[in-house]
């Protein structure tokens, strides 16, 4: 139990935070609409419907002030440089920013569901008071009403006998907007799964942008003022008095006619800060956009992969943030995200592009066209973006697994943690690294090889092997490979890589690691860091949280993961 | 990032889409709403969707996706033939579906939801798309071999070839193929 809530106590605060403050706003507006006084007369038509379809509004307002916030990436940069206490733990909420966006995601489409279903109910118990089919208190409610010309303190929005539900709807601010959101909800629900996501990313892109015409609708929503209640009149009217004889309404001073009202929209006000956050959000990105940015150096690296250098006013780096890169040639809209593989110390920032797409297909084509000494063609970059690797040098022991193309940002890490060694920066904490490399194939990473080789190289130099463990998994091997190996065993360096660790094959047993990295640590504070895929994170968290030990004079094992 | 398989999305739109069909029919009947007939049809044609439906169609190109058990659905599905895997037929069936749900208000979201899954069918089937089953569970028998349960034939330690003479009284219980030839007698 200790262990698990080292690892992942904060998130499970948040969550259950959340999670109350939802059911606090669902019950408490349950409540309001169920036993209101003012609500009397418009239960007397709509029955339980009114509270089903009250509280889920409640719960769904707080729920669409949240869901942009997760996505507004330049606030949550903004935000993880200003934690004064705490910043590890904190940080590494912001890290799940997309793990809460789709949490409140997933409320919100229960609550709508909810809501729509009670709507649904309500107009047409609203069009069948009016028919008179619930007795003739309802019926009398729903013909109350000042005049047709003033319109103003009727009960049942349905004026007219000539409509049918259906045409209500289509014609009222609040149905109109509620079918085309609702519509726009289910689009953005639909493409935004895993599959659709994962594999056709300009789907769920471009159709998430459907999101404009949701919150646009979601602000004029409650602008009909269609749920009604009960004036406060003088006298007051005497429900319990009053109830059982309509008509002496208006006869009797105990009984004056009841006069209703809509409630004050209030959803403007709760998504209209998150709103404006989110413009300005855009406009950041946009000026971004607008801004310069220069080539230092362009390199084509074998198997395809395109090392770019690049220089850009103010541009400050921190080890493994990402950057978007945007091409105009290519398409104005598309933004790609790169991992950065240049270290903070260096004058510049590289990203190392492999052939993946169309898009870096094109780009890699235009600069393999380009004639000799031109500049490159114009790109834009948004960013820097944080994620939890700036944290590795607050541990006294980093252990980074690298999965395939998650190698990429251990490349500035590793670059990094070598600038602040030579300098003898007082900031490096950590006095070991562990890092694990596990990939299919290595050609797409040879670049990546080389920067292990010039490491080990200069470290050898300094005397400082110890420093730096790592090992290399090579997991899609076949008979060929292992012949290749065998025959060349006793040579120095390793076939592959061409490193003085040799390459294992087959995928790492993390038992044996995290018991060797806790033998040989006994007393430290050891943060795990991964990019790679879901199913690793899931393995490597449990072991995080199998190793740790509650004895603060203990190894404790601290999960990060990289989200892409 | 590759050719769009619109017919992924318009599978996902198309479930989703009879899910509500559906939840609007049951709402309709049991509320017993005027027209609820239109309902009871949204019933029928809301779990007829999500039956067709729910099978995952193979990927041209890429690792397929199937969904929990879908295995069952996609042998019924392709025992149709070209009725369902051609996404024209697909198209032109969710548009007749969805024409009574527009009839009375709770079927109304789901009638055009259907709508759209119909429209983005129809764009799969101009790109060539169609509804392929995917059926893989054959290879995947498994192949942990016989060897498994007999013991090795030569098992470690191997001594080296030139060393692995044996005693020549014990010719019957050697443990291992020798690779030289032994006599009884020296």
């Amino acid at each position: 139990m200790g262990n698990w809530i080292i690892n992942h106590g904060l998130s499970a605060f948040i969550v259950v935070a959340w999670m109350g403050i939802n059911i606090f706003l669902f019950v408490y507006y349950y409540m309001f609409y169920d036993v209101g006084p003012q609500f009397e007369y418009t239960r007397e038509l709509l029955g339980a419907a009114l509270p089903w379809a009250r509280a889920p509004a409640a719960v769904l307002n707080f729920n669409c002030m949240l869901i942009l916030l997760p996505v507004c990436r330049n606030l949550l940069s903004l935000l993880r440089g200003s934690f004064m206490c705490c910043e590890r733990t904190m940080r590494k909420q912001l890290d799940k920013n997309l793990t809460f966006h789709k949490l409140v995601a997933y409320m919100i489409a229960l609550m709508t569901a909810v809501h729509t279903i009670a709507h649904l109910l309500n107009v047409e118990r609203y069009s069948n008071s009016l028919a008179g089919l619930y007795g003739p208190v309802a019926g009398n409610l729903s013909m109350l009403g000042d005049s047709t010309y003033l319109n103003t303190t009727y009960l049942n929005p349905i004026r007219s006998h000539s409509t049918n539900p259906t045409l209500f709807v289509f014609t009222t601010i609040a149905g109109l907007t509620g079918v085309v959101i609702t519509l726009a909800l289910i689009l953005i629900i639909t493409s935004s799964m895993e599959v659709i996501r994962r594999s056709f990313f300009e789907v769920f892109w471009y159709t998430h942008h459907l999101f404009i015409i949701f919150f646009i609708g979601l602000v004029f929503h409650g602008a009909g003022r269609i749920v009604r209640s009960q004036q406060v009149t003088d006298p007051p009217h005497n429900h319990s008095f009053c109830e059982d004889q309509p008509e002496n309404w208006g006869k009797i001073p105990q009984c004056p006619i009841p006069q209703f009202a809509g409630g004050f929209p209030q959803t403007w006000m709760w998504v209209i800060g998150p709103m404006i956050i989110y413009l300005c959000e855009r406009i950041l990105r946009f000026i971004r956009f607008m801004q310069p940015v220069s080539y230092r150096k362009i390199v084509i690296r074998p198997s395809r992969v395109l090392e770019l250098q690049l220089v850009k006013d103010g541009f400050k780096m921190e080890v493994g943030q990402y950057v978007f890169l945007n091409c105009p040639a290519i398409s104005r809209l598309e933004w790609h995200p790169f991992t950065m593989t240049s270290a903070p110390e260096e004058d510049f920032f590289s990203v190392h592009i492999r052939l993946a797409g169309d898009w870096t297909e094109k780009l890699i084509k235009m600069v393999e066209n380009l004639p000799e000494g031109a500049q490159g063609p114009s790109i834009s970059v948004d960013g820097p973006l944080g994620t939890a690797s700036e944290d590795v040098f607050k541990y006294e022991v980093s252990m980074l697994v690298g999965a395939g193309i998650g190698v990429t940002p251990f490349a500035s890490i590793l670059k990094s943690i070598w600038y602040k060694f030579k300098d003898s920066n007082p900031n490096l904490r950590t006095k070991k690294i562990y890092f694990y490399w596990l990939c299919r194939e290595t050609h797409a990473f040879e670049w990546f090889a080389d920067l292990l080789q010039v490491l080990e190289k200069e470290m050898e130099e300094r005397g400082m092997k110890d420093f730096l463990t790592y090992k290399l998994y090579l997991t899609g091997w076949d008979q060929s490979h292992a012949d290749h190996a065998m025959v060349h065993f006793d040579k120095d360096t390793d076939i592959i890589t061409g490193l003085k660790q040799k390459t294992l094959y087959g995928r790492p047993n993390w038992d044996k690691e995290f018991e060797e990295v806790r033998k040989d640590n006994p007393s430290s504070e050891v943060g795990t860091f991964l990019c790679g895929p879901q199913a690793l994170a899931k393995v490597l968290e449990k072991k995080c949280v199998k190793y740790s030990d509650v004895d603060p004079r203990r190894t404790k094992f601290y999960f990060n993961k990289e989200n892409f | 990032m590759g050719k769009i398989e619109w017919a992924m999305w318009a599978n996902e739109q198309a479930l989703a889409a009879g899910l509500i069909y559906l939840t609007g029919g049951i709402v309709g009947v049991a509320g017993q709403f005027r027209d609820w007939q239109f309902a009871a049809f949204g019933i029928a044609a809301g779990v007829f969707v999500c039956l067709l439906e729910y099978p995952r169609s193979k990927r041209s190109k890429g690792t397929s996706v199937e969904r929990t058990g879908q295995y069952c659905f996609t042998v019924c599905v392709k025992a149709f033939g070209p009725l369902t895997s051609n996404y024209y037929v697909r198209a032109l069936l969710h548009a007749a579906l969805c024409v009574p749900g527009g009839f009375m208000l709770a079927t109304v979201l789901g009638c055009v939801c259907l709508g759209i899954a119909s429209l983005i069918y129809l764009s799969a089937a101009i790109h060539g798309e169609h509804w392929e089953p995917i059926l893989h569970r054959k290879e995947l028998s498994k192949r942990i071999g016989e060897s498994i349960k007999e013991p090795p034939q030569n098992p470690p330690p191997r001594p080296p070839p030139e060393h692995r003479r044996k005693k020549a009284d014990h010719l019957e219980t050697a443990a291992y193929d020798n690779p030289m030839t032994v006599t009884v007698s020296e």
